[in-house]
């Protein structure tokens, strides 16, 4: 049983197991922060961002970083386990294009709205074509010469340029649905998904045989927001648990940053600014929405408009309204009503919060100030963000607050700088902190941990917080990225099924209390990894008419095997079952061992000792046979 | 010998009540609890006390599980569980959950305010009772206690209907609930998989139909609603305000757009807007079309259809109306079927079966005088027309699902007694399996036969694989032996020599010796050697060994010569050999005999 490890990115992991001759690949996140090192991508040429010092401008298409396929071919994978939407972005890499032909399993939630953030990507980068798409630069020679960061990435020759929409819908064929506590047979194995409470039918993954049990926790949130909580209890008994996804933010509080996001939006818009909030198009922003819903009223801001742009917006919205069955109870109880779950429905009715598909059209003539705009990318590079940039950053009225972890903020902003308007770094990662997954680990009690590096040591750049580390009895095993990991496993059962007919043959006899045992001959049937015991077929009659021409030719034949032996013959009841029949005339010789005795008439010799038999015997079968069956009387058979 | 035991205390040979007891591995399930809507005596519920004489059901039952909102499946539900008492576990999914207790109120309110029935459930009871239910997700496995396990599939038929797998170790029966073979204008068709349960429970509501296509039916719907409006008349269209309706709705409201016509179509009470409502949160329970463009076009946001109120029902001109309930048994739709019934030129189009006893199904027998309350008669002089639009599988679709589960015993519910006959026969002949169609009140207990699981230790079998190859031979079949161990409840196998280890037990060996005379001028070491000769030429198939001490080990068997001074040339062979050899020594001797 072995682990390799693709991805060394603590959450954006992707993982192959091989278990029980099954080849499980875990999550295939998409690593983007590689779009950092690249200009971003205007919809109009822009004059300043291609003239920045110290800045590539070899004017290619934004790369994105894949996952590394060294250790493996992708082909051999049978099946894809996803844990949540945002570590499925890089699927069209892995199933196109490679000769993959396995199953891919994701909940319906993380299908849709995967495929939505996959769509939003595809036209982000498609709106802004480039006439050519630079690669020399990936050759190693030039690479040594690129200034800042690109001259240190690694396996650039591995990035690649964004999937198309076929590419999108070709992959996303591929996923077979599947719902929370839904046991899904694989082969030999049977995979589970849980809910992990951190985006909506986020899952962690329970992968197991009869013995073996991996579990596999990837992105969960014990805080209440809208998805439904982490399922716990069933991660018990694990013998490996791989645990990936927690925090990126470990010194933020997710509650004291929402509190943070609303009163330097207030700030802001009191003061007659405009306020840009970078971010995805699922998430975060729901639990943003509704908590601005409370907020604005409060603090007499009610008319501020909201605008959602994004090229899924629309879409994104209704279908939060659809998966009731995958919220948290108390949205899942106002479908019952019935009403809508989240209360956008509400500010987009009121039309307090208007959703555009981009800039174009509508929006340009619709729009009001001071308002807030929630859009995307979060990394700065692409989307209808960039304008919003270009457009804002010059005044110092207007605020960018970031709330999405993934990327760092000042990087993002670098080739936006010099910059007047405020910046406010506000992440909110629900994802699980090191003082949760302890008490979670504590609970759950499995036997080895497996997890990346990072989590084994304290952030960098906090060397002396030895709480912002995982600390395990015995020690989590590390990986990075290539790593490959032998799972300590040490199996010793199998199932398998006894037909009806064996069991009911079979003879059970009791060896000590509350002990039995019986001997069991049979035929083993082994077939997909399943294994059925059938009773012994009855040997066919031979055909009379044939007869048996040489003896040599004769096939060995099947007989029983006999069971072994265990217990010791006593003397004074062998003597008396001897008497019973027919035999008379024992003489009874003490030895060093045991006793000797003989038969006089029939001239045999019993050999009885503690852990041993011998009858000696010549030339006449029926009497062996006897008195082999009178012995066997006094002893248990196994 | 283990069995399943199934008892129908309603839907037995008969539509309506839905309600089935199953005993699996131990368990009690009941399936549904639905009343009859051609009764309003007690015949109206089923019967509970066959459960027990005294008292309260919690102790008898394990849970329940409701398959979908119709009240013939769930009507009874408040009763059983506030009036008789069952405080366990009930099972539905999030729609019927939504929808069932709106259902339970109009019920109700229809039988306690309209009718003025005492002893009914009370509001307060509907909500203690949907307390108790917990929601179930499609596929999800849900764990009710230890051993038993429950799985809802898709089942098409209403908004939410599910099919449920009941599971108790190896055994397992398939409840089908209502079901739909074919996908329709809103919900998509009823899908399981090869689950190969022990016993299939399906309904068989259209057991002899094989209806026409549906395309053929919804244009004969259409152009006798159209006909009717042109020639002025109005139609009457009594539905179940869930389900149904909106298919036809759909169906209605694409048809009006496309012709554009101006004549109102109205729906009956105010559930019309808030069940529209519901298909919209659970769209993810439609078929696929539907799904997938509900972002751009919510097709249960309706522009022709607006809501009813009484006092239109005394309108000159053409008009449409869907008036709940379906069986014109109650309620609006028996109301407005009496102010028209009088005039040939309306039409009244039951688009769904009706029970035995309801005005619906009187009118379908074609009466043409109805005995009203009060003793006054009505005559029926509009048109009547029957367009089966139920969603229920027919004699097809049934045969397509049992291929589908492939079950090794069927049993029919939920029909009527002579259709489910030709079903039954239909069945036994195609698919060779017993097919069971039990009254309500009988018994039919199915003997099932399963396979014993087992730990077995993985030495044992790898080695037992190994030594039979690759493949298995199926001329030749090897045949293992292993000793099982019974311990705690606890069952495994395990080599013997490990079950001895295991046991703390030492092994007892049990060996015999024979000797055999044999004249020979050679040596002891040169008889020895001829033996061993021989012994190779003869039995090819057996390795044998000459041991240089003195001796030919043939697998186990141990062969010496000895001779005494006195007769050197009379050669004695000792031939010893142990019990678990014991059947094949007795072929070797006789071929050293030879």
């Amino acid at each position: 049983m072995k682990l390799y490890c693709l991805s060394g990115h603590p959450t954006l992991p992707c993982n192959v197991l091989k278990f029980k001759s099954t080849t499980i690949m875990l999550d295939c996140g998409l690593d983007t922060t590689a779009a950092l090192y690249f200009l971003p991508l205007p919809l109009v040429h822009s004059p300043r961002l291609s003239k920045l010092p110290g800045w590539v401008s070899k004017d290619g298409a934004v790369n994105l970083e894949k996952v590394s396929t060294c250790l493996l071919d992708l082909s051999t994978i049978d099946v894809i386990l996803i844990s949540n939407y945002h570590c499925m972005m890089a699927l069209p890499y892995i199933t196109e294009h490679t000769g993959f032909t396995g199953t891919v399993y994701a909940t319906e939630p993380t299908l849709q709205i995967g495929r939505l953030l996959m769509e939003e990507l595809v036209t982000f980068m498609e709106r802004v074509p480039k006439a050519q798409a630079a690669t020399c630069w990936k050759n190693k020679e030039i690479q040594r010469l690129l200034p800042g960061p690109l001259k240190d990435a690694v396996d650039v020759w591995s990035w690649r340029k964004c999937y198309s929409v076929q590419e999108v819908n070709s992959a996303l064929s591929k996923v077979q649905l599947v719902g929370y506590s839904q046991k899904e047979l694989f082969g030999a194995v049977q995979v589970t998904p849980l809910s992990s409470g951190y985006s909506l039918g986020s899952s962690n993954w329970i992968i197991q045989s009869h013995y073996e049990k991996v579990s596999y926790v990837s992105g969960s949130s014990l805080l209440t927001t809208h998805p439904q909580p982490m399922e716990q209890s069933s991660l018990k008994n694990s013998d490996v648990l791989i645990l990936t996804g927690l925090t990126q933010i470990p010194t933020a509080n997710p509650d004291g940053m929402l509190g943070e996001f609303c009163s330097n939006l207030a700030m802001t818009i009191r003061a007659g600014g405009n306020v840009l909030v970078p971010c995805y198009s699922s998430g975060v922003i729901y639990d943003l929405l509704e908590c601005l819903y409370q907020f604005m009223d409060s603090a007499n801001l009610g008319s501020t408009p909201f605008y959602f742009i994004s090229p899924v917006a629309n879409s994104s919205l209704e279908f939060s309204q659809i998966f009731a069955e995958w919220l948290c109870q108390n949205k899942q109880s106002k479908v019952y009503l019935p009403e809508p779950p989240f209360p956008h429905a509400e500010l987009i009715q009121t039309n307090k919060l208007k959703h555009y598909p981009s800039i174009h059209g509508d929006f340009s003539s619709e729009f009001r100030q001071p308002c807030v705009v929630f859009t995307g990318h979060p990394s700065l590079r692409f989307g209808d963000v960039v304008h919003f940039m270009e457009l804002w950053g010059k005044s110092s009225l207007n605020t960018i607050i970031f709330t999405e972890p993934d990327f760092s903020y000042l990087d993002a902003l670098a080739p936006y700088q010099p910059l007047a308007m405020k910046c406010v770094y506000c992440p909110i990662d629900t994802r699980l902190n090191f003082h949760q997954v302890s008490k979670l680990l504590k609970d759950i009690q499995p036997l080895h941990v497996v997890c990346p590096e990072p989590y084994t040591q304290p952030p960098p750049a906090q060397p002396h917080r030895s709480d912002l580390m995982l600390e395990l009895q015995p020690p989590p095993m590390a990986y990075r990225r290539c790593s490959v990991l032998g799972l300590p496993f040490r199996r010793r059962y199998e199932r398998i099924h006894l037909l009806p007919e064996l069991a009911r043959s079979l003879v059970p006899s009791e060896i000590k209390a509350g002990v039995s045992v019986a001997t069991v001959s049979a035929v083993l049937q082994s077939k997909d990894n399943k294994h059925v015991l059938q009773p012994v077929p009855k040997p066919a009659p031979v055909p009379p008419s044939k007869k048996r021409k040489r003896v040599t030719e004769e096939p060995p034949e099947v007989l029983n095997p006999k069971p072994l032996l265990s217990g010791a013959v006593p003397l004074e009841p062998f003597l008396a079952m001897l008497h019973k029949n027919g035999i008379t005339e024992v003489k009874v010789e003490e030895t060093a061992d045991g006793h000797i005795l003989h038969l006089q008439t029939e001239d045999v010799l019993i050999q009885l000792e503690e852990d041993a038999t011998h009858i000696i015997c010549d030339n006449n079968e029926p009497l062996r046979t006897a008195l082999r069956d009178l012995v066997l009387r006094f002893l248990q058979k196994l | 010998m283990p069995d399943i035991k199934v008892t129908p205390l309603g839907a037995g040979q008969d539509v309506g009540r839905s309600c089935i007891l199953v005993s699996i591995g131990g368990k009690n399930i009941m399936l549904d609890c639905g009343m009859h809507m051609g009764y309003n005596d007690d015949r109206r519920f089923p019967d509970f006390s066959y459960i027990t004489q005294n008292g309260r059901l919690t102790e008898f039952l394990d849970c329940v599980i409701i398959s979908h909102f119709h009240l013939d499946h769930c009507g009874a539900l408040p009763y059983m569980s506030e009036m008789v008492g069952y405080d366990g576990p009930i099972y539905m999914t999030h729609p019927t959950k939504a929808i069932c207790p709106i259902l339970l109120e109009d019920f109700r309110k229809i039988t306690v305010d309209k009718k003025g029935e005492t002893n009914f459930f009370t509001s307060q009871m509907i909500k203690d009772c949907m307390k108790k239910v917990v929601p179930l997700n499609l596929h999800q496995t849900v764990q009710v206690d230890e051993e038993l396990e429950i799985k809802a599939y898709y089942a098409g038929h209403v908004l939410g209907a599910a099919m449920v797998q009941i599971k108790v170790g190896s055994e397992s029966v398939v409840y089908t609930g209502d079901y739909n073979m074919t996908p329709d204008r809103h919900l998509g068709a009823a899908w399981i998989d090869k689950c190969r349960p022990d016993l299939l429970i399906s309904e068989s509501t259209y057991a002899t139909t094989i209806r026409d296509s549906k395309r053929c039916r919804e244009r004969d719907f259409l152009k006798k609603v159209h006909e009717t409006v042109e020639r002025g008349g109005k139609v009457l269209i009594p539905v179940f305000a869930l389900g149904r309706a909106q298919e036809l709705c759909i169906l209605l409201e694409t048809f009006w757009e496309r012709m554009n016509l101006k004549a109102p179509i109205y729906f009956s009470t105010g559930l019309t807007e808030k069940a529209n409502h519901y298909y919209k949160l659970f769209i993810t329970w439609t078929n696929q079309k539907i799904r997938k463009t509900f972002v751009q076009r919510n097709m249960f946001e309706f522009k022709h259809i607006k809501a009813f109120d009484r006092s239109y029902a005394d309108n000159p001109g053409p008009m449409v109306v869907f008036a709940t309930p379906g069986m014109l048994h109650a309620g609006q739709s028996l109301l407005i079927f009496k102010k028209w019934a009088g005039n040939e030129k309306n039409m009244v189009i039951m688009p769904g079966y009706c029970v035995q006893g309801t005005v619906g199904h009187k009118i379908l027998n074609g009466q043409k005088k109805l005995e009203m309350e009060g003793r006054a008669t009505l005559d029926v002089k509009l048109q009547v027309e029957y367009m089966s639009f139920s969603a229920h599988a027919d004699a097809k679709g049934i045969m397509q699902l049992i291929r589908m589960a492939e079950p090794r015993n069927m049993l029919l519910v939920h029909g009527e007694a002579k259709k489910m006959e030709f079903l039954k026969d239909k069945i036994e002949q195609e698919f060779s399996i017993s097919c069971y169609m039990p009254a309500n009140g009988e018994t039919t207990s199915i003997v099932t036969n399963p396979s014993v699981p087992v730990d077995i230790s993985l030495n044992l079998l790898k080695r037992e694989m190994a030594l039979g190859g690759p493949l298995p031979d199926a001329k030749r079949p090897r045949t293992m032996h292993g000793t099982l161990i019974m311990k705690d409840n606890s069952l495994r196998l395990v080599s013997p020599e490990q079950a001895l280890k295991e046991l703390g037990l030492s092994e007892h060996q049990l060996r015999f010796t024979c000797r055999v005379q044999l004249h020979d001028p050679h040596s002891d070491n040169d008889t020895l050697g001829r033996i061993y000769t021989h012994l190779k030429s003869v039995l090819k198939t057996y390795s044998i060994q000459h041991v240089p001490d003195g001796t030919v080990i043939v697998e186990s068997i141990v062969i010496k010569v000895t001779s005494s001074a006195e007769e050197p040339n009379l050669k004695v062979i000792l031939l010893s050999w142990s019990y678990q050899t014991a059947d094949s020594t007795a072929t070797k001797k006789k071929k050293i005999q030879l």
